[in-house]
């Protein structure tokens, strides 16, 4: 399984902090794809211009490749401070 | 050995009570700190109080890389990063930098480092409540050329 997180405003659109699916994505981007599929709040929410990915903790780029057991979190650009 | 501390919290912090701790070793010879605020408008908006999400474990461990880095470029003795997440009013404190050295050169340039890395780097979020309602503070700019002129 992979654990998928979302989080501020992210979060909102998509109603749910964190959902669990099951491994087979080759990357973050066929993870993305398959979640935007789910419905128009989730296409609007993870537009992928603006969108920020972390694999395990760590930023990386939409083509990183995940497996079972990965920690992977869509959030927009930060804002703290 | 560099002292480097990390927290996030919702409490408030006292900033008499960190440059105590920050200025105690006789070898310290410049002690520069930075708070952050709520204000009462950002973006054109009269705000009103805001609240501050992040991502636990992730948030912990992106300040941490950057004060390793900041450790790596600049002469430090001891560095602290605090910052609040919860719902915060005007006029609060949300953000704490501390740094410790020899000298104030490498002070001034490792706190502001931090700040700047921090606003774009470390995963929080805000969330504004405004008049009109609440809203997600978007990401500036200026926060990103910021960070860039340290490369």
């Amino acid at each position: 399984m992979i654990k998928v997180l979302f989080f501020a405003q992210i979060r909102e659109l998509v109603g749910c902090n964190e959902l669990s699916v099951a491994a087979g994505f080759s990357d973050v981007e066929a993870l993305r794809r398959e979640l935007v599929g789910k419905g128009d709040k989730w296409a609007l929410a993870l537009d992928s211009n603006k969108l920020l990915v972390a694999v395990n903790q760590e930023i990386c780029a939409l083509t990183t490749a995940i497996k079972s057991g990965d920690e992977v979190a869509f959030f927009p650009p930060v804002t703290g401070g | 050995m560099v002292n480097a501390e990390i927290q996030v919290q919702h409490a408030d912090f006292d900033l008499a009570t960190e440059y105590a701790q920050l200025s105690c070793a006789y070898s310290t010879g410049a002690i520069v700190t930075f708070v952050g605020k709520v204000r009462d408008f950002n973006q054109g908006d009269d705000v009103a109080g805001l609240s501050l999400e992040h991502y636990p474990g992730m948030t912990e461990k992106a300040l941490a890389s950057i004060l390793q880095q900041a450790k790596s470029r600049w002469s430090i003795q001891t560095v602290k990063v605090i910052h609040r997440i919860g719902d915060l009013a005007l006029g609060d404190q949300i953000v704490f930098v501390g740094v410790a050295s020899a000298h104030r050169g490498d002070a001034f340039s490792a706190c502001e480092f931090i700040m700047d890395y921090l606003k774009t780097q470390a995963p929080f979020w805000k969330k504004e409540s405004t008049a009109t309602g609440a809203h997600w503070v978007d990401a500036r700019e200026t926060d990103t050329s910021a960070a860039e002129r340290w490369k």
